[in-house]
């Protein structure tokens, strides 16, 4: 019981970032290892196998499924256009005619004569994967994609919406604990990453996908808000493939929340550069949070530690907390003790627990569960 | 390895998706005793990716309590020497999602819940169960079984000697979808065939080069019979040699490991069976997590188990909102509070899953979303534990596809012995009343049930020792793992409020004690742990305590930390619409049990 584990979120002005860049199936890789790329600069391409459809040919032709081979137009393997005639039957000496015809265009890929039924494959679907950051090809994994390498400011949100995206940082407020109203949606914010305060809501937000915003970053987002927007109640935190229009980023949490200082400061000291950004949030095993990546191009990857060494030794004396449960949600810290012994909160469960002292303020006893730690 | 009676220590670590917990037990004497528990954070995501990282930290954590060297380096010490080591190490696992699967079968309410049936009994989530009859068309079935990416796929359909056209278009499904196994790239998808055995060949023929095929007994020989214990065992069988032999570090903790690896939930559902076999009671166990919630049950030797993948305290918190909406878990609160504020505090549950309440008005919130999903999940359990479906009626096969309605559920409250919860919000409990109070709420027992709370979570350590040391496990689960919370007298019907429903009266060690309760009211009457009453209960007349309406029953009754809970509320149990009268209800209630602090 050396030290307390709480993993926190990264807010970092550098730090090198290093992203895999994989095709969901084995395909051909575009680039090369040392190359420099844009975010939007497409890696790797492959094709997904097509949907599978089936047809209960010997039924429809009124057969025994055994017998389906010899009615069969078309062998495995062979192209076949929509409703083109893939089998046909012949009976009463040829008065009456069955057809068997595709529902799709693609391969015949399998008949069964046990099941009487024809497999039919639709075309591949072609994917392809951008680079996501501005950086460098660090690596190539043949014939699955690419680790890309840059460096600069990363910030961790802790809850988003939307995929992948990228685009030119923009504020459109003056202060973490301003609010973006409607007022604040104006001018030319079509392709731009825009800096929130603390808070948006759903209107707003909608207003924002109007304007042709790729993401906006905020502190607190509001439950209802979110519910609004997506248009149901989101029930387990596995987000990233809402397609919404916009990309969005909670840095602090649900409610009205004032965005961490840090925060603010570093994505605002960096207006005008390109930001690459991804919503996707999943909260289980293997935890991702949203992520905010500004590259510094005048910095070399190679020139920054990998990071998180903090993290790594765990909290102690003097580490910077954030509370992440009311009643003091939000507010940032500095550790005084770590007693080792449990203590009784005022639900009565003893549990571990810290002191912090929150900004100008004395010190509080809290659970240790109800920290995380940050950068400085 | 030891002979069973002779270990004098055992070391067990269950790897949960977030926490490791380990527990030291040995031989005190003639009995097998806890010692100590230590946990650490499970390491099987990056950056650590080696799940024996969080095993060697907790049990570090136990060398330290216990004040005794387990660890030589990175190696676990067997067998025991002098102080130094153990002599039995096992462990169950849980982690990096546990074990995911699909099922699949002819109908879907037959040979598709038989499979269910099988899969959940042997620790698996069931992420889908693909039927012939299920209403999806066939590509949009491949689609979900390539989607879903599994970890193993359990395929059945038809009784042995009918019909092999059914099994054939199942498996060429799944030939068609190609599926990919979740862990691992380089290896083949390991799919078990429990089927007609009449379609062995059909199936190996069409699955035997695409996947990694096993082929074992049909789990629905005939229609009246289910014989799901080979798919289970085979399950196991391939959890270990595929699933967990692909989750990194697994290979090297199977190899520190006396017994095979469990998974938690079939460690569980080892140790409820064994307490319901013994006993010969019923029993209802409950595990409630931060993302699922398990049910276990055992009624007449029945053995179930179902699981609510998304209901859980903190990674699926949201999702109980979702599923059981604001209202019911609103009625549970017992003060005022606004819908937008109950909705962002379970969002910042959701996604910080690790804070804790730290005032009251945060624990009475979390413990009135604990309610709502235990309901939830003993809802979804009586749907699926039921009697077999499609039996003892004389219709032709094409006649069974309808008989959907046949199988009624095993769950009969009134039948119940024994309900046991587990899981931190009902083990962590800061008073045991609270646990007391939430298993009666979500459960509605009637008649007379014992109540228990799992102390520290050992029930699935304990069901691993079980399978090869079965007086340590029971030793230490009748001592050190249960914690008697007392009796539950709860009649059956309705009366009028405030008119007098149960009269009862124990012969307790310290003399005679007698209650009325009111309808509508909860009452406690002190009995300690390991003292048992002789109990009169008298129902009034419109009230039921088994034997009939108005009838009284005697029964021995066991106390607890709590004692026996008298719910006159009765049943089915209903609150007061009213937000004024319903507050006031819960506020007497609480009083009357005493569960928060004044």
């Amino acid at each position: 019981m050396a030290h307390a584990y709480t993993p926190g979120l990264r807010v970092t002005a550098l730090a090198r970032i290093e992203r895999a860049r994989r095709l969901p199936l084995k395909g051909t890789v575009l680039v090369e290892k040392g190359k420099m790329l844009r975010a939007e600069d497409v890696v790797a391409r492959t094709q997904l196998p097509g949907n599978v459809q089936t047809v209960k040919a010997a039924s429809l032709l009124g057969i025994h499924q055994e017998d389906l081979r010899e009615y069969m137009l078309k062998k495995e393997g062979d192209a076949v256009a929509k409703d083109e005639v893939i089998a046909t039957s012949k009976s009463f000496f040829g008065l009456f005619k069955s057809e068997c015809r595709s529902p799709i265009a693609g391969t015949v890929e399998g008949v069964s004569t046990v099941t009487g039924q024809v497999i039919l494959r639709e075309p591949p679907i072609p994917v392809e994967v951008n680079a996501y950051v501005d950086g460098r090809v660090a690596d190539v994994l043949p014939g699955e994609g690419v680790v890309m390498v840059t460096a600069g400011a990363f910030i961790q949100g802790i809850f988003g919406i939307g995929g992948e995206t990228s685009g030119v940082l923009h504020a459109i407020v003056d202060g973490p604990d301003e609010a973006v109203g409607a007022s604040h949606i104006k001018g030319d914010l079509a392709g731009k990453v825009l800096i929130g305060g603390s808070y948006v809501t759903h209107e707003v937000l909608r207003r924002a996908v109007e304007a042709g915003a790729r993401a906006i970053v905020v502190g607190g987002f509001s439950d209802s808000d979110l519910k609004a927007f997506l248009g149901y109640d989101l029930g387990v935190a596995i987000t990233g493939q809402e397609e919404k229009g916009i990309t969005l980023v909670v840095t602090e949490g649900f409610g009205k929340m004032r965005m961490a200082e840090k925060t603010f400061r570093l994505l605002r000291d960096r207006v005008g550069a390109r930001a690459s950004v991804n919503g996707a949030t999943q909260i289980r095993a293997g935890v991702m949070r949203p992520e905010i990546i500004v590259p510094d191009p005048a910095i070399a990857p190679e020139s920054v530690a990998a990071g998180a060494e903090e993290f790594a030794q765990g909290l102690r004396v003097g580490s910077p907390v954030r509370a992440i449960r009311d009643p003091w949600f939000g507010r940032i810290g500095v550790v005084t003790d770590l007693p080792p012994e449990l203590r009784p909160l005022e639900t009565e469960a003893s549990v571990r627990v810290l002191t912090v002292r929150f900004d100008g303020d004395a010190e509080v006893t809290m659970p240790r569960a109800n920290v995380e730690m940050i950068e400085e | 390895m030891a002979e069973p009676n002779d270990i004098r220590s055992v070391l067990a670590t269950d790897c949960g998706s977030t926490t490791t917990k380990a527990i030291l037990i040995e031989k005190v004497g003639d009995e097998y005793r806890l010692v100590v528990r230590g946990e650490a954070p499970t390491t099987v995501e990056a950056p650590f990716e080696d799940v024996t990282r969080g095993v060697l930290n907790a049990i570090m954590e136990v060398e330290e309590l216990a004040g005794r060297r387990l660890l030589d380096g990175e190696r676990i010490i067997t067998p025991q020497n002098g102080t130094d080591g153990v002599d039995v190490y096992l462990s169950t696992s849980s982690a990096g999602g546990g074990l995911q699967m699909m099922v699949s079968g002819v109908v879907k309410t037959m040979t598709g819940e038989s499979a269910e049936r099988a899969a959940l009994g042997a620790g698996a989530i069931v992420m889908d169960i693909i039927a012939s009859n299920d209403g999806r068309l066939p590509h949009e079935k491949i689609r979900c079984i390539r989607e879903l990416r599994p970890d193993m796929i359990l395929l059945s359909g038809g009784i042995d000697g009918g019909t092999t056209t059914h099994v054939a278009e199942l498996a060429e499904l799944i030939a068609a979808a190609d599926p990919k196994a979740r862990l691992g790239a380089g290896y083949e998808l390991p799919v078990i065939y429990a089927g007609n055995k009449d379609a062995r060949g059909i199936v190996e023929e069409r699955l035997g080069s695409k996947t990694a095929l096993v082929v074992t007994d049909n789990i629905r020989p005939v229609l009246e019979r289910e014989n799901l214990m080979p798919a289970r065992l085979k399950i196991h069988d391939l959890f270990m040699e595929h699933v967990m032999a692909h989750a990194p570090g697994y290979k090297k903790l199977m190899a520190w490991t006396s017994l095979p690896i469990m998974p938690t939930p079939a460690a569980v559902g080892s140790i409820i069976q064994r307490v319901a076999e013994r006993d010969r009671i019923n029993v209802i166990g409950v595990d409630i997590g931060g993302a699922t919630t398990d049910i276990f049950s055992v009624f007449d030797e029945v053995f179930n188990r179902t699981v609510s993948a998304n209901l859980g305290m903190s990674y699926s918190v949201s999702n109980v909102l979702a599923e059981a909406g604001l209202d019911n878990i609103m009625r549970w609160v017992p003060f005022d509070m606004e819908e937008a504020d109950l909705r962002n505090r379970i969002k910042n549950k959701m996604i910080r899953p690790t804070t804790i309440p730290q005032n009251l008005e945060e624990l009475q919130v979390e413990q009135a979303i604990a309610r709502e999903a235990l309901r939830l999940a003993f809802e979804q359990h009586k749907s699926l534990a039921v009697g077999l479906k499609g039996v003892q009626q004389e219709r032709t096969i094409s006649d069974t596809f309808d008989q959907a309605a046949s199988g009624e559920t095993l769950i009969d409250l009134g039948r119940l012995h024994l309900l046991v919860g587990s899981g931190g919000v009902l083990s962590h409990a800061p008073r045991r009343a609270q646990a007391a109070a939430m298993l009666v709420d979500a459960f509605l027992p009637e008649g007379l049930t014992h109540l228990a709370v799992d102390s520290i979570f050992m029930m699935p350590q304990l069901g691993v020792l079980a399978s090869k040391y079965e007086k340590a496990a029971t030793d230490v689960f009748e001592k050190d793992c249960l914690i008697h919370l007392g009796t539950a007298i709860a009649p059956v019907g309705a009366a009028k409020e405030g008119a007098p429903a149960v009269k009862v009266a124990l012969e307790t060690p310290k003399g005679r004690v007698a209650r009325e309760v009111p309808f509508g009211a909860m009452a406690v009457i002190p009995l300690a742990v390991g003292e048992t009453a002789r109990a009169v209960i008298e129902p009034a007349k419109s009230l039921d305590m088994g034997d009939g309406k108005g009838k009284s029953i005697e029964a021995t009754v066991k106390g607890g930390v709590v004692g026996v809970v008298v719910d006159a509320r009765g049943r089915p149990f209903a609150l007061p619409g009213d937000a004024a009268k319903r507050i006031a209800k819960l506020n007497d209630w609480k009083e009357a049990l005493g569960l928060y602090p004044r």
